[in-house]
């Protein structure tokens, strides 16, 4: 499991909805916003330079072509290790070796990769650290949205020059995915089910044929070794705007899963926790580990539909409880604590939290989550206080 | 060469069920045409040798050895058809040279095994998982000549520990597992040795399987010498047991004396290197060593035996993976035999039958899925460094490219095409399965007698032998062979009693031969054939059933399993009307334990849990019903109503923790069903009746209820719904309107009240309800109702009396039996001349009958 889990949507930033700037600052997409440490959250080729660095210096496998680095050290730089001549390389996903050596594969086979999975189980972050060290350049992203126009996709159009000096390559504005096949990137598309139908479609040619038709032109841009596409989507969107079998069968698909083990899952959502919690300047929370332990253990148990110590067999909410939710819950806890309580994270502070996460259809899971309360919660040892918050709260 | 140079025999050292090893095998057989193949396996089956080469004989097999007169005491030696070992023994009857067995007899290993029981008392002696996980332990002798060890010297199991031993037949698989994956130090203090662990580990790899696949079973044969593999692999061995010795198996010793002899027997009788062996790795440098006769004699003196037969006995993939229990070890049986049995290209093919399997599904998979696939998996392998996809190359990239990243049809490529479905045939030549003389002891002890004409038997169970045929005609139920077939039993309806009716049919002797794969005695095999089901069941009711009959057929052992199964699917079912169809079987069953004096805390413990479930989803689950669903809703409660007095009786014997207080509970439930608008009428009818009934609601209070739904705001069909749910289904709650002539009173009103265009569609139901009553008391409440509004208004004008009675004697009616009465009472002279006492003896009489009424 990665050691981030943020909302998908955080990085928007490039995305083929502003072409217009895109443009004029080819040379350089960077060049005109903040670089370095200043920027909230720095690209992972920014963050991770000298890992990449070192990566690069002792690499001598075999590398595909105009990769940065050869599959084995892309798939150590994602699973961490340590190199050679000293250098620690930080795991950037902690979770099954397979999952990362399927995905690099693909990469390496020219298939694209469809990295699918619940809310929460770092899809984005593995893309980006794939493109990162496949291609050393993250930013070449498309954000799919319900508004997702074909022009992000394909190509659109600098209607001032168009008017000016009719249709010429120059008056052409190219998406990310068009720059990444001419320059031999890697190009990322974010929810790829949540773009319309139509507008998906439109990466058929370019996944199968290795080019982007120009009609208006009369030319082409053909994929040059090296290009490939990394695409995100979410299990739980499934029907939203479907793949169609077409689109499918140019993905090799790897599902990211949750946690395996609560103690990874404490892990990551304790320092996740813990760097939230530093950048909204929440005054600090001691020891909020029991409360952390115990919300991961309500979250999965509901989630695999099975107490921890596999005796007994649970219903499961419609809702996903993955980590993120657990992260949030204890982030809003913390903060409740901080502010309205006495300062040290308790059983209440989670409790509305975690009614919230798992009761989302007011029927269904509201049975489940009273099934399991009385059936779970309220026989275990040293849950008491857990156990009448939660009454409290559910009544 | 290995052979021709020492002048000594042809040693070849395998990996039990490598297909690799097998393909070695048969080259090198071909290379050195041995003049007799001696194999690793116990020497009684050398007269079964013969019946390997029958037409019908379809692997996979295993020999069978059980002790004569304690068929649960056996051991298994299963044959694939990509076994090293099976391939020899073809080889040999192909070419026409004997084959012989030359490890210990089974006579000792089976007389190993009860020495093993007997020093670990809490061992339960005749369960299957038992007698099979036992039988493993020559399988994993298989595993790979090395750790095999865990096999070969038998108990395993045992000496894992009672953990290995407390949850039948997996945890014998996990020892067997253990066995493999270097169980070194598991088992307190005894070190044992995985030397393939070992090997791996300096060769660089974390996984010994996948070191073992990469080096020996994945390399194409070498055309130049097909002995060379053997050498090496010898080897290597050698230089692992100079370090370790016997690796902790110190029962190798004595097995590997007894094969040196035998080694030695047949140089004499075939000549120096006219001999090949073919047995684990393991062993090879043990039966290379040089030693004295008269030390192996030595060491082979005074073994514990035991009189044992042998068999074979058909076997299937499954079994021969690790995740069934009984495992020989190999996890992919279908795999390897895929391995063995192409001629080329075996990811190419693999994948084609992978993409045949999933179309057959319904799964679109295309050519081009394929080829993907096929490109994935090699990448893999070459990204992770092996010569060659492996089974786990090739299961990424099935699942990242034809499964699209989902693990539910991967399971289904895994159950049908890894596992596979494989099931060994034996020619009815084979002597017969100990299941049958199992059986055939127990029908003589019970004397009962193989008759073709059909009889009935009662039995009486409270005696020992009838309990006992009892018990064995229900496992043999439990088993499909349906030799008795319970009947109701007549006249007298106590749980000590039993009726069967008994036919016997030739073909149920085939019907014996094929639950032989569940065991080796009746109880254990029915044990097995329980668990399976219980696993297997569709339905929580199935679940409830079965678990009653492992009762009735006293199988206690696999009741914690069928407990399991059952929790498990209570907690999974969302329909109320499921769990409310499984707790009736599951009480008559504690308490049909209970008369049996059987175990049933955890019955007892499940009982309550699915009540528990029941209470928390009966009320939404009556929510918003139509009629049917309401009707059937309506015979749920009453079936849980019932099931729970009866739970509540069984709770003076304490069978279950807070029976008591589950009926309270149940009687909230009730409470909340009467009180909710949205539910059903006539749920909300029952609720209220059996409240009546309980005697938790005052008849006061539900003569209101009666009224707030009889009410003008009530829509005629749910009122009438409430009526049916109230007084309906042959409940006696005809002689309650009788008696209490409120209740009927309210009816009465409401019924005239109904409006002309409703009445139709109530008519039917309330016609369903009153037909059900038996017709004198229609009779009676047709009169009642005859004179009923008249006298009902008059009586709540009177205000309070007694309900059922008028406020009045009637004086007419008390007339009519005055002659009676003074009869009875020896009063007929005086009543009849005292004429001036008449107005007052017909009042004096009713007082009395009044009193009596009362």
């Amino acid at each position: 499991m990665s050691v981030s889990t943020e909302p998908t949507s955080a990085e928007a930033r490039g995305s083929g909805s502003a072409p217009a700037d895109r443009s004029d600052a080819a040379a350089d997409p960077r060049a005109a916003e903040t670089t370095g440490t200043e920027a909230l959250r720095p690209h992972a080729e920014d963050a991770f330079a000298h890992e990449l660095a070192a990566l690069a210096a002792q690499d001598d496998r075999p590398r595909p072509v105009r990769w940065k680095l050869s599959p084995w050290a892309v798939a150590t730089y994602l699973l961490g290790g340590t190199l050679p001549d000293g250098t620690v390389i930080t795991p950037k996903y902690i979770g099954p070796r397979r999952i990362v050596e399927v995905a690099v594969t693909t990469l390496a086979t020219d298939r694209a990769l469809l990295l699918l999975g619940v809310p929460g189980t770092a899809k984005t972050w593995v893309s980006e650290h794939l493109a990162a060290a496949v291609s050393g350049d993250s930013t070449l992203i498309v954000q799919g949205t319900a508004g997702t126009p074909e022009e992000a996709i394909r190509y659109g159009w600098n209607y001032a020059r168009l008017l000016a000096h009719g249709p010429s390559r120059d008056a052409l504005v190219p998406s990310p995915v068009m720059r990444a096949m001419a320059e031999g990137m890697t190009a990322r598309v974010e929810e790829l089910t949540r773009i319309p139908a139509d507008v998906q479609d439109s990466l058929i040619t370019i996944l199968s044929e290795k080019t982007l038709p120009i009609p208006e032109l009369n030319a082409e841009t053909q994929a040059v070794r090296g290009f490939n596409l990394i695409a995100t989507a979410n299990d739980r969107d499934r029907g939203v705007n479907d793949l169609s079998s077409a689109l499918r069968r140019r993905f090799n698909t790897v599902v990211l899963p949750l946690p395996e083990s609560v103690e990874a899952e404490v892990d990551i959502v304790a320092r996740r926790v813990d760097q939230i919690g530093r950048s909204l300047d929440l005054p600090g929370v001691p020891d909020g580990a029991t409360e952390i332990r115990r919300v991961v253990t309500v979250l999965r148990e509901l989630r695999d539909g099975m107490t921890s110590d596999g005796r007994t067999k649970l219903k499961s909410p419609s809702g996903t409880l993955s980590t993120a939710e657990a992260i949030s819950v204890v982030t809003n806890g913390l903060a409740l604590a901080a502010h309205f309580g006495d300062g040290v994270l308790r059983a209440g502070d989670v409790a509305a939290g975690i009614l919230g996460a798992v009761v989302r259809d007011p029927a269904a899971d509201r049975l489940v989550w009273q099934e399991y309360l009385e059936a779970v919660v309220r026989e275990r040892d040293g849950w008491t206080d857990f156990y009448r918050a939660c009454r409290e709260v559910s009544a | 060469m290995a052979g021709s140079d020492g002048g000594g025999p042809l040693l070849l050292g395998v990996r039990h069920h490598g297909p690799g090893s097998a393909r070695a095998v048969r080259a090198a057989l071909d290379t050195a045409r041995p003049l007799a193949v001696l194999i690793e396996g116990p020497p009684e089956a050398d007269a079964l040798v013969p019946l390997a080469a029958d037409a019908d004989m379809r692997p996979p097999v295993a020999l069978l050895a059980h002790a004569v007169d304690e068929p649960g005491r056996s051991a298994f030696w299963p044959f694939a058809e990509f076994s090293p070992e099976w391939v020899a023994l073809r080889w040999a009857l192909e070419h026409g040279v004997p084959a012989r067995f030359i490890d210990l007899p089974a006579a000792h290993t089976l007389a190993w095994q009860s020495a093993d029981e007997e020093q670990e008392p809490g061992t339960e002696k005749e369960s299957a998982g038992q007698g099979q996980g036992q039988g493993q332990e020559p399988e994993q002798d298989c595993a790979d000549g090395g750790p095999g060890a865990a096999a070969g010297d038998g108990p395993a199991g045992e000496e894992d520990g009672p953990g290995g031993r407390g949850e039948a037949g997996e945890a014998d698989g996990g020892g067997g597992a253990d066995g493999r994956d270097g169980d070194t130090g598991d088992d307190g203090g005894r070190v044992r040795v995985d030397p393939l662990a070992v090997l791996a580990g300096a060769a660089g790899y974390d996984d010994p399987e996948r070191w073992w696949e990469d080096v020996v079973e994945h390399r194409g044969l070498a055309d130049d010498d097909a002995l060379a593999p053997f050498l090496v692999l010898e080897e290597a061995m050698g230089a692992l047991r100079e370090v370790y010795g016997s690796g902790g198996h110190e029962r190798d010793l004595v097995r590997e004396a007894h094969m040196r002899l035998q080694v030695r027997a047949a140089q004499r009788e075939f000549g120096a290197d006219g001999v090949a062996v073919v047995c684990g790795a393991w062993h090879v440098p043990a039966l290379r060593r040089r030693s004295t006769v008269s030390a192996d004699r030595a060491l082979l003196k005074g073994l514990p035996k035991v009189k044992t037969d042998m068999t074979w006995v058909p076997w299937t993939h499954r079994r021969l993976a690790r995740a069934s229990g009984y495992g020989a070890g190999i996890e992919s049986p279908g795999w390897y035999g895929h391995l063995f049995g192409v001629r080329d290209r075996p990811v190419v093919r693999w994948m084609t039958k992978v993409a045949g399997l999933l179309r057959d599904e319904d799964r679109i998979v295309s050519s081009a899925h394929v080829i993907e696939a096929v490109r994935l998996a090699e990448t893999l392998a070459a990204m992770r460094g092996r010569p060659l996809p492996g089974l786990g190359e090739t299961t990424d990239a099935v699942r990242a490219v034809m499964c699209e990243g989902s693990d539910v049809p991967l399971a289904l490529v895994h159950d049908r095409l890894v596992v596979g479905d494989v099931i060994g045939e034996v020619p009815e030549g084979a002597p017969a399965v100990p299941l049958q003389r199992d059986l055939d002891r127990q029908r003589r002890t019970l004397r009962l007698k193989p008759e073709a004409l059909e009889r009935e038997i009662e039995l009486d169970l409270r005696k020992e032998i009838d309990a006992g045929r009892g018990r064995l005609l229900h496992r043999l139920r439990l088993l499909g062979v349906g030799w008795g077939e319970p009947v109701a039993s007549r006249g007298s309806t106590g749980t000590f009693r039993e009726t069967w009716r008994l036919r016997w049919e030739p073909e149920l002797a085939v019907r014996v031969a094929e639950a032989g794969v569940w065991g080796t005695t009746v109880l254990g095999a029915a044990t097995a054939k329980a668990e399976a089901d219980a696993v297997a069941a569709p339905g929580l009711a199935d679940v409830t059933g079965l678990a009653e009959r492992c009762l009735l057929a006293d199988l206690p052992d696999a009741l914690p399993v069928v407990m399991r199964v059952l929790t498990d699917r209570a907690a999974l079912d969302a329909d109320v009307g499921h769990l409310a169809q499984a707790l009736p079987a599951l009480v008559r069953s504690l308490r049909y334990g209970d008369v049996r004096g059987t175990g049933t805390g955890a019955l007892a413990e499940v009982a309550a849990g699915l009540a528990e479930r029941i209470f928390v989803g009966l009320p939404p689950a009556c929510a918003a019903l139509d009629a049917d669903a309401a009707e059937e809703m309506r015979g749920h409660v009453d079936a849980v109503h019932a099931a729970l007095g009866l739970l509540g009786d069984a709770d003076d014997a304490a069978t279950v923790p807070g029976g008591a207080a589950l009926r309270t509970r149940w009687r909230g439930v009730l409470r909340l069903l009467a009180a909710r608008d949205t539910i059903p009428g006539v749920i909300r009818g029952r609720a209220v009746r059996l409240l009546l009934d309980e005697g938790e609601l005052a008849a006061e209070e539900a003569a209101r209820l009666m009224g707030l739904v009889l009410s003008p705001g009530t829509a005629p069909t749910d009122a009438a719904a409430w009526i049916e749910g109230f007084v309906g289904g042959g409940s006696g709650g005809g002689m309650l309107l009788v008696h209490d002539e409120r209740l009927l009173g309210l009816v009465d009103t409401w019924l005239t009240a109904v409006p002309a265009e409703a009445f139709t569609d109530v008519l039917p139901l309330l016609r369903r309800t009153f037909s059900a009553y038996e017709s004198g008391v229609r009779r009676t409440l047709g009169e009642l109702v005859g004179r009923g509004p008249r006298r009902t208004e008059r009586a709540a004008a009177a205000g309070h009396r007694t309900p059922g009675f008028a406020a009045e004697p009637d004086t007419g009616r008390a007339v009519a039996v005055l002659p009676v009465v003074r009869l009875l009472l020896g009063l007929t002279e005086g009543g009849a001349e005292r004429n001036d006492g008449e107005e007052g003896a017909p009042a004096r009489a009713a007082g009395y009958l009044t009193g009596v009424g009362r």
